[in-house]
């Protein structure tokens, strides 16, 4: 058996049919992080008790006992997840000695369903960029060409799951922090509908919007992970109360009769043209297959940058007080004072260890919050944020996914927009809608840059609409252009 | 206008220590970004309730139980300085 690029459920049931051990699995991933990882700076701390967890998952099964649906399977997680017993510092100085005594909840659900996490991924701190260039822990190389970002905020999970690391790995998307990288990097990345996965011990950055989703190798390892960590959790109110469907098992790439909405807004301003060709590829594809193509427009759209920068920030500054260097995380050093002003304390503290990137943001959040500017900036940003929501519920009327591109362009250069916040903000300009709608959006790699770049192409659907939306990306995997490509990392 | 005095006064509201460089660097930067963000002032939202939370939130409700999840010990563990269970910092004036 080839583990390196079997998918999660060949490995699960390998494990549970004894073809080979967990411990194996363990091992065999272990080695190819130890030789990799270097190159790719995706990882930021080991799970070092991996091949042991991994053994006595072996001797439970040799015992008879279910271990669940991914028994074995190897996992990376986004620094953002709390792990119990495993550093999570979120990317930032500020956490840099931070262990958890608790799992998120995500990440309990994929522990008790049989995975062996084999240690945290390296993210943009805080989740704030879209291209993994504002880690405490350095910048993470992008597996297709180690000059260029692996996309941001989860590029160390993308860069980990392209390269084959890990069999799985879970991040989170605030604004497209799961489906730009996905794109970038060539993987299935899925940012499910809000309140579909509990938010409960993710680090918060902004509150109305996290949401936590698989990056993996394929559409129905997607499905299945989002199976396992779905669902209503009573430490998290705004979880929804539904039932979760059996997504992988009701996998279909029969589109015959579907409508595929294309919103004109999206296809006019400057698209690369590679970008623009892979979605022209991939309507052709659809229409081929017997989808319906249809015209609909969200006008308002065009704001979702601003938006979302707006509500985003807002919610930072008020998420990112609680850290105060108090009650855990990085403290500024006051040894030799005999008394200090509180605020003092505070703001160095925070002032030290914040990034530049995090320090931006919560200004922003600080400045649209105070009084004055609340009702120009954070309560018009929420009404807009209605229209929004409202012109896609419309739009959803007239079909049943849309399809658009992920990003302007393919991965770019190291350092190429460092110096432009705003330029950087304007990159999300496809994904961040979905977000402030609470819809679910996804990544499905299907073309390819002249240079040889991965290209996704995004699928959004009606909230809790996830299996539309996973049998759309379906049948466009089984033509995907890149199928079967690997990073030349490998 | 977002200048390098206004950027003090944020940074105050915000307990974040910011140098004078710094100052300088995010009064253009955030100027240059707030600029853009104002067009959304000339769409008409008079009488749009703002969206908070993008789902229905449902009510939930549990028996009034007492549990305890996690110990003294581990909630003050990471704590930069701590004196048993105690949370320690400098003396304040």
């Amino acid at each position: 058996m080839d583990l390196t690029f079997a998918s999660i459920s060949e490995i699960a049931d390998a494990v549970k049919s004894r073809k080979v051990s967990a411990k194996e699995v363990a091992q065999h991933f272990q080695k190819r992080i130890d030789a990799l990882n270097p190159k790719l700076n995706a990882f930021t701390s080991l799970n070092l008790q991996a091949v042991q967890d991994a053994d006595a998952l072996d001797a439970r099964i040799a015992k008879g006992e279910d271990v669940g649906l991914l028994a074995g399977v190897p996992f990376g997680i986004k620094e953002m997840f709390c792990t119990k017993g495993l550093t999570t510092t979120a990317g930032s100085k500020i956490l840099e000695n931070f262990v958890p005594p608790y799992d998120a909840t995500a990440v309990a659900r994929l522990k008790k369903s049989g995975i062996v996490v084999m240690g945290k991924l390296n993210q943009d701190e805080f989740a704030m960029g879209s291209s993994n260039e504002t880690s405490f822990h350095g910048v993470v190389k992008n597996p297709w060409d180690l000059e260029r970002v692996p996309g941001g905020s989860s590029g160390g999970s993308a860069a980990a799951q392209a390269s084959r690391l890990v069999a799985g790995t879970l991040g989170t998307d605030t604004g497209g922090s799961i489906r730009q990288p996905a794109s970038f990097c060539g993987i299935v990345g899925v940012k499910p509908t809000y309140g579909r996965v509990s938010r409960y011990g993710i680090i918060a950055y902004a509150s109305s919007l996290d949401q936590a989703g698989p990056m993996v190798s394929s559409v129905k390892d997607a499905a299945l992970t989002l199976e396992v960590i779905s669902g209503f959790d009573p430490h998290d109110s705004t979880t929804a109360q539904k039932k979760v469907p059996a997504w992988s098992q009701s996998l279909k790439a029969d589109v015959k009769g579907m409508k595929i909405g294309l919103m004109k807004e999206y296809m006019t301003g400057s698209l690369d043209p590679d970008v623009q060709k892979t979605v022209e590829n991939s309507v052709d594809t659809l229409k081929k297959l017997g989808a319906e193509i249809v015209e609909v427009s969200v006008p308002m759209t065009e704001f979702a940058v601003p938006v979302y920068y707006l509500v985003a920030a807002s919610e930072a500054s008020s998420n990112l007080s609680r850290y105060d260097g108090v009650k855990y995380g990085y403290r500024a050093e006051f040894k030799n004072l005999s008394a200090v002003d509180l605020e003092e304390f505070y703001s160095q503290t925070r002032g030290q260890a914040f990034g530049a990137e995090v320090k931006r943001r919560i200004m922003l959040g600080t400045y649209c919050l105070s009084s004055g500017y609340y009702d120009a900036f954070y309560n018009k940003a929420g009404q807009v944020r209605r229209l929004i929501m409202e012109q896609y519920l419309e739009a959803f009327k007239k079909c049943d996914v849309i399809l658009s591109p992920v990003t302007t362009a393919p991965a770019f250069k190291i350092g190429e927009r460092v110096s432009d916040p705003l330029a950087m903000y304007l990159n999300d300009i496809f994904t961040t809608s979905t977000n402030l709608a609470g819809l679910p959006g996804m990544s499905v790699p299907y073309g390819q840059s002249q240079s040889g770049l991965p290209i996704g192409v995004q699928l959004t659907a009606g909230h809790f609409e996830e299996q539309k939306m996973l049998n759309v990306a379906y049948a466009l995997e089984g033509a995907s252009l890149v199928k079967g490509k690997h990073p030349h990392v490998i | 206008m977002i200048d390098k005095k206004t950027i003090e006064a944020i940074a105050k509201l915000a307990r974040l220590h910011v140098s004078d460089e710094e100052a300088q660097e995010y009064s253009t930067q955030l100027a240059k970004a707030l600029t853009h963000f104002e067009q959304i002032s000339k769409i008409n939202t008079a009488g749009i309730e703002p969206l908070v939370t993008p789902t229905e939130v449902e009510s939930y409700w549990r028996e009034d139980v007492v549990s305890q999840e996690f110990t003294a010990d581990e909630m003050t563990g990471n704590a930069p300085d701590r004196a048993g269970n105690l949370f320690k910092v400098p003396p304040v004036v």
